[in-house]
């Protein structure tokens, strides 16, 4: 059966599944609707994080990038993975304690102010749109690859199918369904990864595979850091070689683990289970199942880097593999011969020998153009080097996403596995589309329509507000899929600073201490925020030079953090404390479960 | 809380970044270390965090719970024995009253 065909069905398969599961899970009310009615279990809770989580960026692009950046790559891992401990345990078992339904609202509630609110309503609406517009504009690319459809049709069968299940059952429907998706996207992660780790290294697990060595004897990472050194690219292995310093890579990892603990999606995903207890475990349980992908990525990173450089390098037209051709016509990689009818991969100390390219956000006419442009130079008739003038624009290599999309198709897999990676990849998207837009509806009907604007609104008014927000924000995300900002796989990183330099510090101090007012919280955030952004848009639109110690702008929300925590710590000791009743909220929040009775007992014991 | 968040610090920002030079000339099965550490260890690490933490403070949970129960059991019993003494003084003084 035909690729085409094997996705429709696949695909169509899994569809099917999620809005069955939405239908079962259809909510009656605002609790239900926002957090879950807070009776997901714990391994179920942990298994909806983990594909709320990984994002069509991890499922597709980090294993790219990985390939491509060798060690430096390791900020994805560490930062993504490494944030969640920090979620674990300064945040999500006291957020869970405060019980009620979005960050906003435990923002507002701890400093006393709406003010607060509607800041923490802003920011969670500004980072959870630019995180959708990339899951969107990523479903929309899974289906024009495998179904060659237009990239805006796939947008609006995304769009039709969050919109069933978010509407219907909200969080409760939304969670569900990422059970399900988890388990699709981790069997169409794990699948290919299986089979090269067994075909080129001779076995099953890749993390071994990763370490073992090639039918020759050579360490498979032992070969790939000879073969970078001779084709002129930076060490694979080697940290800090190539533009990736130490304080850069620090600075991002550090970015990405600050921002994973203050984005707000994630941090809703704890308000869902039953118990405090509950919410240790299913942070416990996201981990090991986020870890499942994250440590075969690195393998699949390195076993596809080894494949296509001894496949494509070296090699005559007529040796080429069968997946090189048929990914050449989608312009994610392009072969630029200089006339000696050998394919040439080489990196940066060797750019003038480099023959591979993509199109990146070339038209495919302006492709066909300078294609026969090249040609002619290439017959003497005039035309120009193409190679130069894609190397000039930055487009030497082939594009990162080709890795985990390709590999199958490298280990010469059957189709049905090649669909399985498709309907993962929209999986990934899909689930993590829903949290955020999840976030979207409750800070604009709870936060701002309930808690501020008409606090006598009935259930069933809030439940429609709810509903018809999440359905107008999915529209919005779709039209943000098809007409993205640019560059959207580095605005979701930059997302990760906004979080890091805006909630992460405010939550965190308002958990872990009594003494931090309001406006130097509010100050402190604003600040943090403003900074991280317009560092950001300098950078990419102003042609601003990273002044801030060399660091570049996805690393800046480190700085951006230490300023928020710096402002809001200066400023305390000059403006009042919060009042008595939120001085014994955050005190119930940091008491373990039913320590209600237990704050009394001991006052009274005070007392005598 | 803090030992872990020391050793979450150790390995991911340390032994991943900072030293990750230093100790790229040990190797450990066919990966050199600070490699390793960077794209497996810490993770690995990261996992076990969460999951001493799970069972530490869930642990340390149950057993600020009893130590409540007991207290509140107690506070019960001393005032039912006020409640009785008051009850025994209040008969005492009508007993009294009645020469």
């Amino acid at each position: 059966m035909s690729l085409q065909a094997w996705t429709f069905l696949i695909v169509g398969f899994t569809f099917a599944i999620y809005l069955v599961i939405a239908w079962l899970s259809r909510v009656r009310d605002t609790r239900g609707f926002y957090v879950a009615g807070q009776g997901i279990p714990a391994s179920a809770n942990g298994m909806a994080t983990a594909a709320d989580w990984m994002s069509a960026a991890s499922f597709l692009s980090m294993a790219g990038l990985i390939s491509t950046m060798g060690y430096a790559g390791s900020m994805y891992l560490m930062g993504w993975t490494g944030g969640y401990v920090l979620l674990a345990l300064l945040l999500a078992p006291y957020l869970r304690k405060f019980g009620h339904f979005t960050v906003p609202d435990f923002i507002g509630d701890r400093y006393s102010s709406n003010t607060a609110r509607v800041v923490a309503v802003v920011c969670a609406v500004f980072i959870s749109f630019t995180y959708v517009a990339g899951q969107m504009r990523g479903v929309g690319i899974v289906f024009s690859r495998f179904l060659e459809v237009d990239v805006n049709v796939g947008v609006y069968v995304g769009v039709a199918i969050v919109f069933v299940y978010a509407t219907l059952g909200g969080m409760k429907g939304i969670t569900w369904t990422q059970v399900a998706q988890y388990w699709v996207l981790i069997t169409a992660f794990l699948t290919p990864a299986i089979a090269i780790s067994l075909d080129l290294m001779g076995t099953p697990i890749p993390q071994i595979g990763l370490g073992g060595a090639l039918a020759d004897g050579t360490p498979l990472l032992e070969k790939l850091d000879l073969i970078h050194a001779d084709l002129g690219f930076a060490s694979y292995t080697q940290p800090f070689v190539g533009s990736w310093d130490k304080l850069n890579v620090f600075c991002v990892t550090l970015a990405l683990m600050a921002g994973t603990a203050g984005l707000p999606h994630v941090i809703v995903r704890f308000y869902t289970v039953r118990t405090v207890a509950a919410a240790r475990w299913s942070a416990f349980w996201a981990i090991l199942f986020i870890a499942l992908l994250y440590l075969t990525a690195p393998a699949v990173g390195a076993f596809a880097r080894y494949t296509m450089l001894d496949g494509l390098h070296g090699r005559a037209a007529s040796e080429l593999p069968e997946w090189f051709h048929k990914w050449e016509k989608t312009g994610l990689i392009l072969w630029l011969d200089d006339g000696d009818g050998r394919v040439a991969y080489t990196g940066p100390a060797r750019a003038e020998e480099n023959e591979l390219f993509r199109s990146g956000t070339l038209s495919p006419a302006a492709v066909a153009d300078l294609r026969a442009d090249h040609q002619r130079w290439l017959d003497g008739t005039g035309g120009r080097d193409g190679r130069v003038e894609l190397r000039q624009a930055g487009l030497s290599g082939p594009d990162n996403d080709i890795i985990v999309l390709a590999t199958p198709e490298m280990a010469r897999l059957a189709n049905w596995i090649i669909a399985l990676v498709a309907a993962g990849g929209l999986a990934a998207a899909l689930s993590t589309a829903s949290g955020l837009l999840l976030v979207i509806s409750s800070s604009v009907a709870h936060d701002l329509y309930y808690r501020i604007l008409n606090p006598r609104a009935t259930e069933a008014q809030r439940l429609m507000v709810g509903r018809t927000v999440i359905g107008f924000a999915v529209v919005v995300a779709g039209f943000l899929g098809i007409y993205p900002p640019g560059f959207v796989s580095q605005v979701v990183a930059f997302a990760f600073g906004l979080a890091a330099s805006s909630f992460f510090p405010v939550i965190v101090l308002g958990i872990f201490s009594r003494r931090i007012g309001t406006v130097p919280a509010i100050t402190g955030m604003v600040v943090g925020v403003v900074f991280t952004a317009s560092y950001i848009l300098g950078s990419l639109y102003g042609g601003m030079p990273p002044w801030a110690f060399g660091i570049g702008p996805q690393g800046i929300g480190v700085v951006g953090m230490a300023l928020n925590f710096a402002v809001t710590i200066a400023m305390t000791p000059f403006f009042p404390a919060p009042n008595e009743t939120v001085q014994r909220l955050i005190l119930s929040i940091r008491e373990p479960e039913g320590a209600g009775p237990g704050l009394e007992i001991e006052r009274a014991a005070e007392a005598d | 809380m803090a030992v872990l968040l020391l050793i979450w610090a150790a390995v991911g920002l340390g032994a991943g970044i900072l030293f990750a030079d230093s100790l790229s000339s040990y190797r450990i099965g066919g990966f050199p270390l600070g490699f390793w550490f960077a794209q497996q260890g810490s993770i690995l690490v990261f996992v076990a965090l969460i999951l001493a933490y799970a069972v530490i403070m869930n642990r340390l949970d149950r057993k600020h719970h009893e130590d409540l129960e007991m207290a509140a059991r107690a506070d019960a019993g001393a005032d039912r024995l006020d409640a009785a003494r008051a009850a025994v003084e209040g008969a005492g003084r009508t007993a009294g009253g009645t020469p």
